[in-house]
């Protein structure tokens, strides 16, 4: 009986809970609206509208991440304005189809490229290149005289997961890489998933830029236990000759990482000193490991340092003047500043607490200047011109304004979804500029119309002129972004055809009389001028199994003056700006006949301007 | 009839004074400018085109505006009408204006320093002829190749004389077309030498009351 009451108690109970929640459940958090972030439509609109024909005041240089690629912005307009192809072929510029960015791509057809990283001189930004890494241990450099991708170096050897990349120092001397993924090394190496902490490598390295031609080479590298590198800074400023790299996975831990790389309070930043690496290396202290010069910590010391930070730090940044190193651990609710005088202390007065395969690392109480409360999951932060910095927030989804010296949090913005790389206007340079921030979203759920389950990124506008924080816009870009950069548009100067005189390509022609064919042997050069509104010459005949280069010339030296050349079922297309010339070659293993034509929309007669590839038949 | 030219022969004789001199003088320096600057500068726009094509004539080459490229776009143009390219070398006036001009000039010296009224007179009729001829041939230019126009063109127009001076609409092409600084200074000389030869007239008629 008493049972029984006490069931009928306990279900009167739920009864009551149950009529409870029915009358309380809402229909959306309370937090709804800060959560779906919204803006001030006057203002926004005003601050982002560009009139046709008006121009932006910023470009913006957006990552593709595993699309391979690199997409240009127009700020406040959030305009895509062009696509610069840079690890992955793209058939609307020709891009991997000619010779030359064939053999730049390589055996590769995608890249995932995270980290722009735009060229500086004295710790600005000098609007010359624009650097960016790609996953496969390569690293691009795009001059933007013409936005076009001009060098690929690598796969370079025994890094392995180029993800801690492109970033560089402050007069452009290196751009960095670092190790992901550690692996036995060099390349080729096979060592059983057992033999992990002993056998497996990271490596992070300075990869050389030649300071008036921006050429890539190899500089050095330094063996590091086997942590994930997963982002870098270079110091400037008061730490200029240092670069810093996060690392997590310094449990050294294998199979399910997500569990067994969570272990420690804290993982650590590798400080390098690089001035100390370049100068070991050219002392002949390196070891050549896959033909790299590598040195070794244990046996050179004064390299690399280990700073501890937070639980499984994802992004490091140095403040405009050098003085503080923000690193934020991903599993925290704060973010940390390290005093770069106080890093120069310890390791003067050998304050460490330990050392990681020789690496001495520095004791984290004698080296941070202040644990910042910004909220759940900081990753990256960038600075505004007046001692701001800004964190992005992916848990919390969310950027916090806080104060560098004073340490307090000012503001907050929500994020439409968790974003991951922020970029502020030129906010990673010596003099950030501080009127816009972009937030690179990893989600953008809802908030466009629906495109099926694959779903564009977004990115969000965010006015940073004034003490609160405000949300301008909203924009779907191309997957993936990750790290972008912004500069004032008056510090670039693209050329729009490439002038006449500056080609020295030797198969160029620029007269229609010289186009025609040549044969030596089954070689065959085809030099073809394209000019409005013809293919000359409109007929190329070769033979079954000839090896065919044509060598295309736009004559023409009018802005946006393109021609392309589409060659049916033999799977090329190259397109060639207003005074440029491109070869491509193939084998003509099909005989038959070939249209070919201009796929570039040029002028009212670009319908006509089209010829035949006749392939004999052998024999 | 003999009292005519006898009259005409003392009136030809007349040695001018200061002031037509050194308005034939500064005639002179005034040639200097079309060696300098366009004769005539013709401008073009288009919804494509919105700063203009620009084609500038000096009056030894042809030339065009944003370093050259324009008059290049505007023979990639006019091919698809059939028109012959515009160039330099089609142009037999840009031989002989620069020539004419020089001896224009060393003769408007000649009048200077010898000084009778009859130099006067030979150069101000000579450039006007001068004037007139080269207007007259540029115009027929003109004319011409928008009357010459290849039979086999892509888009077939009918033929048209650009504007010599002034606006007209061609096809989606609006078109300017005034004389340059050169022909203003040209024009300025043409000027000075008919007031020079009026103040010499004016102040022989002061010295001979009878005449």
């Amino acid at each position: 009986m008493r049972n029984k009451g006490r069931i009928l108690l306990g279900g009167l109970g739920i009864v009551a809970v149950g009529l409870l929640a029915g009358r309380c459940a809402p229909s959306a958090p309370k937090g709804a609206k800060k959560a779906g972030a919204v803006s001030d439509v006057a203002v926004a609109a005003q601050k982002t509208y560009i009139a046709p024909g008006d121009l932006d005041e910023y470009y913006m240089f957006s990552s593709g991440g595993h699309s391979g690629q690199v997409y240009v912005y127009g700020i406040p307009s959030m305009r895509h304005l062009s696509t610069i192809p840079v690890y992955t072929p793209y058939p609307a510029t020709g891009y991997g189809f000619d010779d030359e960015s064939k053999a730049m791509l390589g055996n590769l057809t995608w890249g995932d490229a995270h980290h722009p990283a735009l060229s500086e001189t004295n710790g600005d930004y000098d609007g010359r290149w624009l650097f960016i890494n790609d996953m496969n241990g390569r690293l691009a450099r795009i001059d933007l005289r013409d936005f076009k991708t001009k060098q690929i170096l690598g796969p370079i050897p025994n890094v392995s997961g180029n993800h801690a990349s492109s970033f560089l120092t402050p007069n452009t001397e290196y751009a960095v890489m670092g190790s992901r993924f550690s692996i036995p090394i060099p390349k080729g190496t096979v060592a059983g998933i057992d033999k992990y902490a002993t056998d497996y490598k990271g490596v992070v390295a300075g990869i050389k830029i030649d300071a008036k031609t921006g050429e890539m080479a190899l500089g050095w590298q330094i063996l590091m236990p086997p942590f994930d590198y997963d982002l870098g800074d270079a110091g400037k400023k008061a730490s200029d000759g240092w670069v810093f790299f996060t690392s997590y996975n310094t449990e050294r831990a294998t199979g399910k990482l997500e569990v067994t790389a969570s272990q420690r309070d804290r993982d650590y930043i590798a400080a390098v000193d690089w001035r100390a690496a370049e100068k070991a290396v050219a002392e002949g202290k390196a070891d050549t490991i896959g033909g790299v010069k590598v040195l070794d910590p244990k046996k050179v010391p004064g390299v690399v340092y280990f700073m501890p930070c937070g639980k499984s730090p994802h992004g490091v940044d140095v403040s405009p003047d050098g003085k503080w190193i923000i690193g934020s651990g991903k599993l925290q609710g704060v973010t940390t500043a390290f005093n770069f005088e106080k890093v120069q202390t310890a390791i003067r007065n050998k304050d460490f607490t330990g050392d990681e395969d020789g690496i001495p690392v520095l004791k984290y109480e004698s080296i941070k200047d202040a644990e910042v409360p910004v909220g759940l999951g900081p990753l990256h932060t960038q600075f505004g011109p007046d001692g701001f910095a800004y964190t992005s927030l992916f848990v919390d989804s969310a950027i916090a304004k806080w104060k560098l010296g004073t340490w307090e949090v000012v503001d907050k913005v929500p994020m439409s979804y968790s974003i991951g790389h922020l970029a502020a206007a030129e906010g990673d340079t010596v003099s950030p500029d501080g009127n816009y921030l972009v937030g690179l979203n990893k989600l953008s759920h809802g908030r466009h119309l629906s495109v099926g389950p694959s779903q564009p990124e977004s990115s969000q506008l965010v006015d940073i002129t004034e003490e609160k924080m405000k949300l301008l816009y909203d924009a779907f870009t191309e997957p993936e972004p990750h790290y972008a950069q912004i500069v004032k548009a008056d510090k670039l100067h693209p050329i729009e055809v490439y002038p006449k005189e500056e080609n020295k390509h030797p198969l160029a022609i620029w007269d229609v009389k010289d186009a025609g064919v040549t044969r030596q042997g089954n070689k065959v050069i085809a030099k073809v001028v394209e000019v409005r509104s013809t293919i000359t010459p409109t007929v190329i005949e070769v033979n079954e199994g000839d090896i065919v280069t044509v060598a295309i010339t736009n004559i023409e030296q009018t802005t946006d003056e393109l021609h392309g050349f589409g060659l049916l079922d033999y799977n090329i297309n190259v397109v060639v700006d207003p005074g440029e010339t491109k070869t491509f070659t193939f084998t003509a293993t099909r005989k038959g006949v070939y249209p070919y034509y201009c796929t570039n929309f040029c002028s009212a007669l670009h319908q006509e301007m089209q010829g035949y590839l006749i392939v004999k038949p052998r024999g | 009839m003999q009292a005519l030219i006898e009259k005409t022969n003392r009136f030809l004789e007349i040695p001018l004074g200061v002031a037509p001199r050194s308005m034939v003088l500064l005639a002179f320096l005034l040639l200097v400018p079309c060696y300098l600057f366009p004769l005539y500068d013709m401008t073009m726009f288009a919804p494509q085109y919105p700063e203009g094509l620009r084609l500038h004539i000096y009056s030894y080459k042809l030339d065009g505006g944003n370093a050259g490229q324009d008059i290049k776009e505007i023979n990639v143009l006019n091919h698809y009408i059939g028109m012959k390219d515009l160039s330099t070398d089609e142009f037999t006036e840009f031989k002989w204006i620069p020539f004419v001009v020089g001896a224009l000039g060393l003769l408007f010296l000649r009048a200077a320093v010898l000084g009778k009224m009859a130099h006067l007179v030979d150069v101000l009729v000579l450039y006007l002829y001068f004037g007139l001829f080269a207007l007259w041939s540029f115009a027929y230019k003109m004319y011409w190749y928008g009357h010459h126009l290849a039979p086999t063109a892509s888009v077939k127009v009918d033929a048209f004389t650009p504007p010599l001076f002034g606006y007209k609409k061609l096809a989606n092409f609006e078109v300017y077309a005034y004389p340059g600084l050169g022909s203003y200074a040209l024009a300025l000389v043409a000027l000075l030498l008919t007031v020079a030869l009026f103040l010499a007239w004016r102040s022989s008629r002061r010295l001979t009351p009878s005449g």
